[in-house]
């Protein structure tokens, strides 16, 4: 069995050398973003037209920067459920505190950010060194963070609207043409695959993801690092948060809500291993565009909200059982 | 020879010309067995002779590549222990198979329960686990107690209980007494000696000399995947015994030992450590350019003893000290770290030591981050040449740094386990079965590479299931039984024959087997 | 020790969840105006039935070590099913009953295959199929509406004998009818087993795969039991996303606070009636204390955060570090 496994890696290596850090299931996923456009441009052309593109990334670009937190989690091998509420958290936190004069405005978006990361924090202590299953801490802050922030508002949506470094940060142009959201998107990008693939931190995140009893012993603090971990997403789910509260010029109650189960099937759909410890960044942007898409596509088909839904769970289910399926036997 | 005069008898089962790989190793080759009714045979060998891999494929856990197994003169084949257990053969493993959140009578009739309206009859089922329970001597255990609460002696017990209940006609019991008190093995004793009046087959491994001396009627031993001997329990002396189990076969070539220098002082010593009832008061010390081995059966405590002295276990007294200092060891990050310099290879290669799906350079740089880095960010130009140095170094043989390390060869994963803590170059080095389950020609460059990291000044601690390395690699061994250093061997002293006497204690015991 | 302690043993996990809601509920009793009156109880009740169903839905998959982030869109699909079917005669009544709790089964099912033979990983399985249920739910209802035979509705939420809200009783029911059944038979043992340890449970010779396909199936069955119920205290269908989603993570809360482990193995769908029970009364408490109703999430949240935290003070005894990490 070992030997027929190790031939079949081996093959499967030299086929792949020249795609070394591009995988299957990223290919698969900018495959499936060719073809959702190429089905687009038949419905219309518009669906390749530049400023079509350019919105569709401006859109992705809140879902993505959310990803980008709930990838370093899921590789982990663990889960942030506390998206919605650390989200709307952020955004309305960061609303509110641009209503304290001109120190307010400055810190607004580093205090909605703030809020998120202790969140996170909450999250990491909680799974790292009180080893809790994240999926029940993480639900419990999410739970908490909702109580805040319904106490905050008293129940109604918050009167202050967000500021206009907010506005400026999702809708404005630095680049001529190019919205501002996309380009922290792609900055957010950055930070990550350079965390990723060249600090310890990213090691040690891919090293827990697949075996935390290995890192352990190699010495590396792996609790801190969990800790770190889901501090960066709760920061990162925050920003997202304070990003689509720009674009909307305000921040709701509900906000969050349609973006946890995006985020958490852009990362799988992206070829990142929900078990952990597997997974390119480039295959969680993947993940965005094509989540994002096809939201946009069946939304312009003018596929009622019923339609979307299970389209939208058909094609990440068919995807699962393209590439993630789990071994064959135990 | 007095097998024949077993296979005259027309015997209950019977293996022939088994023979069984894993990957390249190979477990069995032509093995054969004959058991008979009413007697208690037992299965002697070193570890990894092959008496796991011939029960397991008796019990149906495993096939085998070749051979055929006879049950009263008809060819069987077993897909599934339920399946040997429903023809009689019923086993009570080594590793436990009970489920620990069920209740002992659950767990009794796990696998076919008596059944009423379609539902499992409780009443019944508790019947059965009262009547197994007691054939097997432990009506202290209740029923509805759950397995997780049981201490693992009594969990043993449920699980011959289990094997009872199967109404076997052939009972394989494997290292079934390690875990037992010694009230619990005369008990034990009593019940095997009555279900063999009752017409049952009994197979005996253990690794517990005077046990077999006792309750074995006939004997088989295995060395190096065969049987080379059969004889009526009696006629041998332990020393005979000891002797076809270590058999007369050309050894290892190992690098010659210099000579220990009096005058070094212990890099690493432990006085009085203990922890939890595995380990007792062990204190011993390795000096720098020192081979230590540590002997004896297997889960004596050893595994423990490395693990306590990295800092991964909780609640250990006595003290270790480093260069003569006493350290407070917290875990692998401090022991790791610069001046106590500790390394510890693991014992599981797969879960412990590689992140198998990783890449090779990513798993061989994993240990050694933070000196490849500064301020967290990795100096790539760095981890490439101390990469490249020690594939040359340890002759890895990889087709690339960029391949999982899941692909590589059994003996080239240990090299890359061991090549991650030298890249940190540690002084204090602990092995945990480095040899298990790789090939003869790694195992050779393992030696090789033991004594120059000695030469080097490393201090070197070596646990090993294999004597014939802790006879060719160490200065001195340290043989242990029951979580206690029972025995000190040292230069010419190291011979496989006073391992494997003080490993089972046989000084102790009765010389000839009664 | 004498056998009542061995069985105070095995349902510790149900009794805690027990203690705990009565607890509760004993505050919250004492200190409502109108104290314990047959409409308090029967109010209460049929609050906390609709999450005791899905609560028992979740703990079915729970035991088995997996998960089911779908019972709640299975729970409103079933609602605007039954809004549509559950009407008529008593014959056609009877006809749509049984179709709801088919169509739940089903969702159940396909979930089940999926984990089992599809071998995907339940947590992102069933958020998949949670979207296609609740579009589904959302082609049958894009707007609220519909109807129910309003004779069945009243008279399963109303009372027995003038006293036993009727909802009590029909919830016993299924516990007998379905989770006792499931617990003494032969594929319910083997989904304890399957959750407690996969691998003693395979050298054992158990039926792992049939037992969590059919963990999955009867979660669906009862997660329509739970729809069904939910369209007779409303009398309408409706494609609620926030209320799906609510139940979903608040099945999870249950479970865990009626003792069942996440783990797998441990606990009992009664102990996440319990548990459901005791969610639903810290709402309630609230209530009668004068809270302010805008604390309610936050005093919520931080109850069900105290809560899971009493479970990690075994990790004080681990005396191996390894055992961290399992």
């Amino acid at each position: 069995m070992t030997d027929a496994t190790e031939n079949r890696m081996s093959f499967r290596t030299r086929l792949t050398a020249p795609f070394r850090h591009v995988d299957r299931p990223v290919l698969t996923a900018f495959g499936c973003i060719l073809l959702l456009l190429l089905l687009g441009s038949l419905y219309s052309s518009n669906f390749l037209s530049l400023e079509y593109l350019l919105q569709q990334l401006k859109v992705a670009s809140f879902l993505g920067v959310i990803a980008a937190g709930m990838m370093l989690v899921i590789l982990l091998g663990q889960i942030d459920l506390s998206v919605p509420w650390v989200m709307t958290m952020g955004a309305m936190m960061a609303c509110a505190a641009a209503g304290f004069g001109t120190s307010g405005t400055i810190l607004a978006i580093p205090f909605g950010i703030f809020c998120g990361t202790v969140f996170g924090l909450l999250n990491g202590f909680g799974v790292a060194y009180m080893r809790i299953p994240s999926m029940i801490v993480t639900l419990a802050t999410n739970v908490v963070a909702q109580g805040l922030m319904v106490l905050y508002t008293g129940g109604f949506s918050p009167q202050d609207s967000a500021p206009t470094a907010m506005r400026w940060l999702a809708t404005g142009f630095i680049i001529p043409g190019v919205p501002n959201a996309i380009l922290v998107w792609a900055a957010v990008s950055a930070a990550m695959v350079f965390l990723l693939t060249r600090t310890t931190f990213g090691r040690s995140v891919y090293g827990i993801g697949n075996s935390e009893r290995a890192a352990y012993l190699s010495g590396i603090d792996t609790r801190r690092v969990i800790m770190i971990a889901f501090a960066v997403s709760g920061a990162l789910s925050a920003f997202g948060g304070v990003l689509l509260a720009g674009y909307a010029s305000k921040a709701a109650q509900a906000m969050g809500d349609a973006y946890l189960l995006p985020s958490i099937a852009a990362v799988v759909l992206g070829g990142t291993s929900i078990l952990g410890g597997r997974g390119s960044y480039l295959g969680t942007v993947a993940g965005v565009i094509l989540i994002t898409l096809l939201q946009s596509i069946l939304s312009v088909m003018q596929m009622p909200e019923a339609g979307r839904q299970i389209v939208y769970g058909i094609v990440i289910v068919a995807m699962l059982l393209l590439y993630g399926r789990g071994p064959a036997n135990q | 020879m007095t097998a024949t005069q077993l296979q005259a008898a027309s015997p209950l089962f019977r293996m022939e010309g088994i023979c069984k790989r894993y990957g390249g190793v190979r477990a069995l080759e032509d093995a054969s067995l004959a058991v008979e009714a009413g007697r208690i045979h037992a299965i002697l060998g070193e570890n990894g002779a092959g008496k796991s891999t011939l029960i397991k494929i008796m019990a149906g856990v495993v096939a085998p590549d070749e051979g055929r197994m006879l049950l009263e003169d008809r060819e069987v084949a077993f897909r599934s222990p339920a399946q040997a257990a429903g023809a009689g053969i019923a086993c009570v493993f080594q590793e436990l198979s009970l489920i620990p959140d069920l209740s002992v009578a659950d767990n009794i009739s796990i696998s076919n329960p008596p059944h009423r309206f379609g539902l499992i009859d409780r009443a019944a089922q508790r019947r059965l686990a009262e009547e197994a329970l007691a054939r097997a001597g432990a009506e202290d255990i209740h029923p509805r107690a759950l397995v997780r609460d049981l201490p693992l002696s009594r969990r043993q017990m449920v699980e011959i209980a289990k094997a009872l209940a199967w109404k076997p006609r052939i009972l394989i019991l494997d290292e079934a007494t390690s875990a037992l008190t010694a009230g619990d093995v005369a008990k034990v004793f009593a019940v095997l000696r009555r279900l063999c009046s009752e017409g049952l087959a009994l197979l005996y491994i253990s690794h517990r000399m005077h046990e077999i001396t006792e309750i074995a009627d006939d004997c088989t031993v295995f060395r190096n995947g065969r049987n080379v001997a059969s004889f009526a329990a009696g006629t041998r002396s332990g020393n005979e015994v000891v002797e076809m189990m270590i058999g007369r076969e050309v050894s290892s070539v190992f690098p010659p030992k210099p000579q220990r220098r009096r005058e070094a002082r212990p890099v690493l010593a432990c006085n009085m450590f203990s922890w939890s009832d595995r380990l007792h008061d062990i204190t011993l010390e390795v000096c720098p350019g020192e081979v230590v081995g540590l002997g004896g059966l297997d889960g004596q405590g050893q595994r423990e003893l490395l693990l306590g002295l990295f800092g991964v276990l909780r609640g250990t007294t006595g003290t270790v000290s480093i260069d003569g200092v006493a350290a407070s060891i917290a875990g692998p990050g401090t022991a790791r770290a610069g001046r106590i310099g500790m390394a510890l290879i693991p014992e599981d290669r797969k879960t412990e030591g590689l992140m198998q799906p990783m890449t090779v350079r990513e798993n061989l740089s994993f240990a050694a981050l933070d000196r490849l880095s500064a301020r967290g960010v990795i100096n790539r130009d760095k981890e490439e040449r101390d990469i490249d140095e020690m594939v040359r170094l340890l002759a890895i043989k990889t087709a690339g740094l960029d391949i999982p390390v899941g692909s590589l060869s059994g003996g080239n994963q240990q090299k890359v386990v061991i090549a991650k803590w030298l890249m940190r170059r540690p002084r204090i080095i602990l092995l945990n079965d480095p040899t298990r389950g790789i090939d003869v020609g790694t195992k050779q460059e393992m030696y090789q590479l033991l004594r120059r990291l000695a030469d080097a000044e490393a201090a070197i601690l070596f646990y090993s299931t294999d004597y014939d390395e802790l006879v060719g690699c160490c200065n001195r061994v340290l043989v242990l039984y029951d979580g206690r250093i029972v025995r000190e061997l040292e230069g010419a002293g190291i011979t496989e024959h006073a391992l494997v006497a003080s490993a089972l204690h046989v000084d102790a015991q009765p010389e000839a087997v009664a | 020790m004498s056998e009542w302690r061995y069985w105070l043993n095995e349902q510790r996990g149900t009794l805690m969840g027990l203690a705990i809601f009565l607890l509760m509920f004993c505050v919250y009793i004492t200190n409502h105006p109108a104290g314990l009156t047959v409409n308090v109880a029967q109010t209460a009740a049929n609050k906390g039935v609709l999450l005791a169903f899905i609560a028992m839905a979740q703990a079915m998959v729970v035991i088995t070590a997996g998960i089911d982030l779908s019972v709640g869109m299975i729970f409103v699909l079933t609602n605007c099913i039954a809004s549509w079917i559950v009407v008529g005669t008593p014959m056609q009544t009877a006809l749509g009953v049984a179709g709801v709790l088919l169509a739940g089964t089903i969702c159940g099912a396909i979930n089940g295959l999926l984990v089992v033979y599809g071998r995907l990983q339940p947590i992102v399985a069933t958020i998949a199929t949670g979207a296609i249920y609740f579009g589904l739910a959302l082609l049958l209802r894009p707007f609220p509406g519909g109807s129910v035979n309003e004779d069945l509705a009243d008279a399963l939420t109303g009372r027995l004998f003038g006293t036993i809200p009727s909802s009590l009783v029909a919830l016993l029911g299924v516990v007998l009818l379905v989770w006792l059944p499931f617990r003494r038979s032969e594929i319910g043992r083997a989904a304890y087993a399957a959750g407690s340890s996969e691998a003693a449970a395979f050298m054992s010779g158990v039926p792992i795969r049939r037992a969590k396909l059919v963990a999955y199936t009867l979660a669906g069955l009862l997660a329509g039991m739970g729809g069904l119920f939910l369209t007779f205290f409303t009398y309408t269908g409706e494609a609620a996303y926030a209320s799906g989603s609510g139940y979903t993570l608040w099945s999870i809360a249950a479970v865990v606070l009626g003792g069942v482990s996440l783990y797998g193995g441990r606990g009992s769908a009664v102990g996440a009636i319990f548990g459901a029970f005791a969610a639903r009364t810290t709402g309630d408490m609230l209530f009668v204390f004068d809270v302010d109703p805008l604390w309610q999430p936050l005093l919520q949240g931080m109850v069900l955060l105290i809560a899971i935290s009493i479970g990690a003070l075994g990790l004080l005894r681990v005396r191996n570090r390894l055992d961290w990490f399992q």
